[in-house]
């Protein structure tokens, strides 16, 4: 296993820019998740590392080495695939005993690794069935099975449980996770769900239009997102934005929203005046009758362990997660407090967070990012 | 009530399954169209196995007795002697023997029958193969690379199928002559797997971009490079695909009879342009004409049986999918 590391990768299709310029290291056994939209140049970017694709700029280290140009074969990496690529006209011995053959392993030690591998993704009853006839969550085993045996330097999964119906999901997300947790890959997992990401990765590469708009932790994402992209991607229902106009000075701890004070972790920037948005997560809002925010009940929607109500206020739709007991009637008016030291600020016109007390550390390593691309753009 | 008894009757005019009066009229008008067609391959059967009288006689006989004088003039040459030297003989060795004898006739040696028919097989499975494996890599370059002008090479490789081919038969003669490849199984060969190559580039390209290109790109992944994952995966994948082509291909460079009358006299010579010249050797003798087209529709009749899912799901390729 060995780790990757990405510095400035960049890929341009003609015009049509894919990936502008991504940097980051999967450390040693991480599991990382590239997480977006359709589009977004997650699948590019995973492509690259495979060497499916080549780079327009920007290099890749895989265990150190330079692979940058290096022909997808010589990686030493595994790729599962979206619609698995199963070999058709082969069973699932030789569809797992494969990637061993080009290598020159002998066949008994094929054989023997085979049948290892398939014990550990428990489909050892059906290594002589033809593929063609497997159901999805076995086509997917066998997918892992081709992809473990060979003991790679690293897996890339693009979207493998894409095509899997929702129930098989939650059963292949847990079967992933507990297969990483057992032989600590290296792994790089694309997917366009949060839920996928939120639950498996270690680490979580938030991209948008071919830019890395977030790479942390899953709970540094939910909690301390970098901008109202990741805000709003992350999240179910996502972050509440509630727009206001002002300049905000350093060390500012009260937002002024529809004539209201609201509270919010302290400022550590000033905030030039413009459009402004206070992002709130739906479970960090509570009602209270002594809050001056006040709003109108639209809708409830009843989720058993708790219920999402919808409120409508001067500065839009507010979504809440509140406890399923009581039962609320539209057109109430209500009062919104919210849970002050958990509230972003974000500057509309870039959609950054507002560096505070909460998002400290997010936003150094952003500016660090920035600063050494600033560098590197003088002295190139 | 009456909606309940409705129902079957909606189901009867289903619009995806045709009525079985519908399947039964289309069954038998099939059926009578297969009859049609077969009429003349019949024929020829029937006359292989005529006498020459009963061959030209009119009205032509349904009924009569087999003979396999048609088969023993096609494989051998003979000459005319007089009844007196015929007597003279010992007993016939064999059914032609004594076939031939009673035309007043000996055998005097084989025809060119079987050389020509080898010539034939050499050619048309050699000029298959050649056209369908360059059709297969070009097909596959197509399919998956950048080509520069990517569509105008492919209908530059389809108009050569734009005119008759026969229509470029004295450049071809020329240039043929200069080149020493007249009356050659290779110029033939070369031939026929231009004309056939365009047909085979346009055909496997259909095939190999239903392939998913992920397949190719697993195998580069599990250490292969990209000629071996051509080798081990897309041409296994391909084989539908390449049946359908290679029969194509074969049925024409089989068939072809244009170019191989006029390039071809002597040793390279085909069976379609030599089969005609039987006729002339004593008599109007259709049965060794017929014999010689009966057994030259054999290797193709085997290749098609042979090949025949491959063929069916071939040419209803995109339209079902496997």
């Amino acid at each position: 296993m060995a780790e990757i590391r990405v510095d400035h990768l960049r890929k341009a299709f003609g015009e049509f820019v894919a990936v502008q310029d991504s940097s980051f290291t999967v450390e040693d056994g991480e599991f990382l998740a590239l997480l977006g939209p359709s589009g977004c140049g997650k699948t590019t970017t995973l492509r690259m590392i495979a060497g499916l694709e080549l780079p327009t700029g920007g290099a890749i280290h895989l265990g150190g080495e330079d692979v940058t140009y290096k022909r997808a074969s010589e990686r030493d990496i595994a790729f599962v695939f979206q619609l698995f690529a199963l070999y058709p006209h082969m069973n699932v011995r030789k569809n797992i005993g494969f990637p061993l053959l080009s290598q020159g392993v002998p066949k008994a030690e094929i054989k023997r690794r085979v049948e290892e591998t398939a014990k550990l993704l428990q489909i050892d009853h059906i290594l002589d069935k033809s593929v063609s006839g497997l159901a999805g969550g076995d086509r997917q085993r066998v997918a892992l099975g081709r992809a473990i045996v060979r003991r790679p330097k690293c897996f890339l999964m693009d979207e493998p449980l894409g095509t899997l119906d929702a129930e098989f999901r939650d059963v292949m997300v847990r079967e992933l996770r507990e297969l990483h947790n057992r032989i600590h890959a290296t792994t790089v997992y694309v997917t366009h769900d949060q839920i996928e990401a939120m639950a498996m990765a270690d680490k979580i590469a938030v991209m948008n239009h071919g830019i890395i708009e977030q790479f942390a932790t899953p709970r540094e994402i939910y909690n301390r997102p970098a901008s109202m992209y990741v805000a709003d991607f992350i999240g179910s229902p996502p972050m509440n934005f509630l727009r206001f106009t002002a300049g905000l000075p350093k060390g500012a701890r009260i937002a002024r929203i529809d004539g209201a004070d609201v509270q919010m972790p302290e400022l550590r920037a000033d905030v030039a005046e413009g459009e402004l948005a206070l992002g709130v997560r739906p479970e960090h809002i509570r009602f209270s009758d002594a809050s001056p925010l006040r709003g109108a009940i639209y809708g409830a929607e009843y989720l058993g362990t708790n219920q999402i109500v919808t409120v409508e206020t001067a500065g839009g739709l507010v979504r809440a997660r509140l406890p399923a007991e009581r039962s609320y009637r539209i057109g109430d008016r209500v009062g919104l407090a919210f849970v002050a030291d958990r509230l972003s600020l974000f500057d509309c016109r870039s959609g950054r967070a507002v560096p505070s007390v909460l998002h400290e550390g997010v936003l150094a390593r952003d500016t660090r990012h920035r600063e050494m691309r600033d560098l590197e753009a003088h002295h190139g | 009530m009456s909606t309940t008894k409705a129902a079957p009757a909606v189901t009867a005019h289903s619009v995806v399954e045709p009525s079985l009066r519908t399947k039964r009229i289309a069954g038998a008008l099939v059926i009578l169209y297969a009859l049609i067609t077969l009429v003349p391959l019949v024929w020829i059967f029937l006359t292989s196995i005529k006498s020459p009288p009963d061959s030209i006689s009119y009205p032509p006989k349904i009924l009569f007795t087999p003979s396999l004088e048609g088969y023993c003039n096609l494989f051998t040459t003979r000459t005319r002697q007089t009844p007196d030297y015929i007597a003279a003989l010992p007993p016939p060795s064999g059914v032609c023997d004594a076939v031939t004898r009673e035309r007043n006739m000996v055998i005097a040696g084989p025809s060119n029958f079987l050389p020509r028919f080898a010539n034939s097989l050499i050619i048309a499975f050699g000029s298959t193969f050649l056209a369908v494996s360059l059709g297969t890599l070009a097909a596959y370059g197509f399919s998956r690379f950048k080509v520069p002008l990517a569509d105008d090479l492919l209908f530059f490789i389809l108009s050569t199928r734009m005119m008759p081919p026969i229509a470029v038969a004295i450049p071809i003669y020329l240039m043929y002559r200069q080149l020493g490849l007249s009356d050659t199984a290779l110029g033939m060969m070369l031939l026929y797997t231009a004309v056939n190559v365009s047909l085979a580039v346009w055909l496997l390209k259909g095939f190999i971009d239903e392939i998913p290109r992920e397949y190719e790109e697993a195998a580069m992944i599990d250490g292969y490079t990209r000629l071996q994952a051509f080798f081990k995966v897309v041409l296994p994948q391909a084989t539908t695909g390449i049946a359908a082509t290679a029969i194509f291909c074969l049925i024409f460079a089989w068939n072809e009879y244009a170019f191989a009358s006029l390039l071809t006299s002597g040793s390279a010579q085909t069976a379609p342009p030599f089969i005609p010249t039987i006729i002339g050797e004593g008599g109007q003798d259709w049965p060794a004409v017929a014999a010689g087209t009966t057994i030259f529709l054999v290797p193709i009749l085997v290749f098609t049986i042979l090949l025949r899912k491959q063929l069916l799901r071939g040419i209803t390729f995109g339209a079902v999918r496997k």
